[in-house]
């Protein structure tokens, strides 16, 4: 095994011995749990721990809603509220569910902004990275299918929309549309068909997550100041890390117990306060709603599709050279999906040798800025598409383009860094005091 | 200086949905009654809903109905068995498949559907409507004054200004808290309209927040059972967090050392 040298696993009962030689099942999770990791890794490095739980946590509870719903036009909000009344702790299940998906992306936007700072995603772990974005891909489908089961307004309202985000696609978009909703309009073939999926891509993501655990335990972690594990010797590479158990497990644990308590105040006292009154209306294909909003954690992308509208000059210049096929609608699903695909690129567009934003004098106020940007156009995703915010939005989505593409190609040019720590284990010790070998442990 | 920006952020995060919910509102007034089943302790007002179903059975039902409501729930307003078999003898009739034909309402039957003149059903109103709260309302906080449903639902019967206009031959009723400002239920409620047992005032006003918390049960009737999860959740998590915490420093202590200032 490449990476940090450390201890392996040596199976020493004649019993491990018998396993170790027909599966190597001990070793491998010893070697998982094990492994030497940076210690100066502060409180940002908590939420892999908290995305991990998340994902346990909406299997569960949708294995067991499952039980109890029925993927039908005519019955599934009806037996929504089935399993609010009558199932035993059918409401917890379903509020720990419902806001289980709004902790998941709490946390995924915390954890992919922490990479961002932190240069999480330069080499070597771009692959990471790339992992990463494709399991952020996956959530975003999930959710937004498991949006549409519960068959309120805003469920079919909200895939009328985003599946006719499809419809835009030059010449094919009505096929692929139809394809994707088995029929003509949203109707109990495409409720079928998504909850089919929703049940499906959260093994797909479990999949993808431990490829991606696979992928940073091959490269090491990442750590606050972007220096590398020192890994001629084992030796030194202690000097730099401790194991993964018991010290971070542990850390974890304390950090992911004080989320929940937020979580469970949350799902206890105000489990509606994410989601939209209209869902308690059952699907109506007749009466569509004032304001068709989707849920919280697409509203940056939303407000970016919405922001490139027939009258900004870019899309009529976009228009005008592919002689109309790229016209406003489809440069808006363009860009939405462009401002994903921008941060998987984010790897081959930094060029600064520097990985952490800690010595990035320059780079930290950009990103600062994108960060404000990343709340900026959530605000503005809930608000209706007229002045001023269209205008705002139309500002706010250039500047997520003009960060990953201009910003950080040009940052890395002219930007003088600051001096950074020669290793780990001097960042850590500047922190916290060498330890003494024979103190007794501190209060 | 970064870091001071940085807080500020995390800031921003935390008051995010806050700001998101400065959308919409409009001319509707929505006025902010105190229910006692607001924030993390409160509870049902027993009697307050009790009255609430007198004023649904004997005024809302003729139009309205209850359909995702089962009748036995209504033991948890403290009825007995018999009274809810009473009850539900007593005030509908619901077609059974078996029999081809009509037959008085038993506890395991639902509240009926009413689709008569196409009144909504008011199961879930409760909940359906944002009232003040919520991201999309005025961002009063959820946790102290509850989901606003309650409160959009008692402005609505008391908001009528007595001013009605006809539209394409229908008659519509000026209210303070419809969006729109133009109402076609007629206004339902007049004083004295209903007699309490205990003879409880019957104000509109007060049959209006009354009627309202019935409704906030019949949308979320589990909502006691839901805030004790809740509480006790909470304090287990936050005993937990405590334990780690202190797992935690005296497992990093010796790794730690003292700093040297």
């Amino acid at each position: 095994m490449s990476g940090i040298p450390h201890d392996h696993y040596e199976p020493k009962t004649k019993g491990e011995k018998w396993l170790n030689s027909r599966l190597p099942i001990l070793g491998l999770i010893y070697d998982t749990i094990m492994i030497p990791t940076p210690k100066n890794l502060n409180w940002w490095w908590i939420w892999g721990i908290v995305l991990a739980f998340c994902l346990a946590l909406q299997i569960v509870t949708g294995i067991v809603l499952v039980m109890h719903y029925t993927p039908h036009v005519d019955l599934a909000f009806a037996s929504v509220e089935h399993i609010m009344r009558n199932v035993n702790g059918g409401y917890m299940l379903r509020y720990l569910h419902a806001n289980g998906a709004s902790l998941f992306f709490v946390a995924v936007y915390i954890h992919i902004f922490r990479g961002l700072f932190y240069g999480s995603y330069k080499a070597p772990r771009e692959v990471t990275w790339i992992i990463g974005m494709l399991i952020y891909l996956c959530m975003m489908g999930t959710a937004f299918m498991g949006y549409v089961l519960p068959w309120g307004q805003m469920s079919f309202w909200g895939a009328t929309v985003i599946t006719g985000l499809f419809g835009a696609i030059p010449f094919v978009g009505d096929a692929i549309q139809t394809w994707l909703l088995g029929g003509p309009a949203v109707d109990n073939a495409t409720l079928n068909r998504f909850f089919s999926l929703h049940y499906l891509l959260p093994f797909v993501i479990a999949a993808l997550v431990i490829v991606h655990i696979w992928a940073f335990h091959t490269t090491g972690n990442n750590n606050p100041t972007g220096v590398e594990v020192r890994r001629t010797s084992k030796a030194e590479a202690e000097k730099d890390t401790l194991p993964f158990w018991p010290y971070f497990v542990i850390k974890d644990l304390f950090a992911l117990a004080v989320v929940l308590v937020v979580f469970w105040a949350i799902v206890g006292f105000m489990p509606n306060y994410l989601g939209h009154p209209d869902n308690y209306i059952e699907a109506n294909p007749l009466v569509t709603p004032a304001h068709i909003v989707p849920e919280w954690y697409f509203l940056p992308f939303y407000a970016i599709l919405r922001a490139f509208t027939g009258e900004v000059w870019v899309v009529q210049f976009a228009s005008f050279i592919t002689g109309g096929i790229i016209d406003a609608k489809f440069f808006g699903v363009l860009a939405m999906f462009g401002a994903i695909l921008a941060m998987a690129l984010a790897p081959w567009l930094d060029t600064s040798s520097v990985r952490s934003g800690k010595y990035r004098p320059m780079f930290k106020w950009w990103f600062l800025l994108l960060v404000v940007d990343f709340f900026a156009l959530m605000w503005l995703g809930a608000m209706p598409a007229e002045e001023p915010y269209a205008t705002f939005a139309l500002i706010g989505s250039a500047y997520w383009f003009a960060y990953f593409f201009v910003i950080l190609p040009i940052l890395g040019v002219i930007e003088k860094p600051e001096p950074q720590p020669e290793t780990i284990e001097e960042d850590f010790n500047a922190h916290y005091g060498k330890a003494d070998a024979n103190a007794t442990p501190a209060e | 200086m970064f870091k001071k920006l940085a807080i500020g952020a995390a800031f921003a995060i935390a008051l995010a949905p806050a700001a998101v919910s400065a959308a919409g509102g409009g001319e509707q007034h929505i006025e902010d009654f105190e229910f006692s089943f607001e924030g993390p302790f409160g509870t049902w007002d027993q009697n307050q809903l009790q009255r609430g179903l007198q004023i649904y059975t004997e005024v809302c039902a003729a139009c309205h109905g209850l359909k995702y409501v089962p009748l036995r729930d209504l033991k948890a307003l403290g009825y007995s068995e018999e009274e809810v078999i009473a009850y539900a003898a007593g005030n509908f009739e619901v077609f059974d498949p078996e029999l081809d034909d009509f037959r008085p309402a038993i506890p395991t039957d639902h509240f009926p559907a009413n689709d008569g003149v196409g009144a909504p059903d008011l199961s879930l109103m409760a909940k359906a409507r944002a009232g003040f709260h919520g991201p999309y309302g005025l961002g009063i906080n959820q946790l102290v004054k509850g989901m606003g449903g309650a409160e959009y639902i008692a402005s609505l019967l008391d908001g009528y200004t007595g001013k009605e206009k006809e539209e394409a031959g229908t008659i519509l009723y000026e209210n303070t808290a419809f969006p729109g400002g133009w109402i076609s239920m007629a206004p339902p409620l007049s004083d004295d309209q209903v007699e309490f047992a205990d003879g409880h005032e019957a104000t509109v006003e007060s049959m209006s927040q009354d009627v309202a918390a019935f409704l906030m049960w019949t949308a979320e009737p589990k909502m006691m059972d839901r805030k004790k999860a809740g509480f006790v959740g909470v304090l287990f998590l936050t005993v937990l967090s405590v334990l780690l915490y202190l797992v935690n420093k005296r497992l990093w202590a010796p790794v730690k050392g003292k700093k040297s200032a």
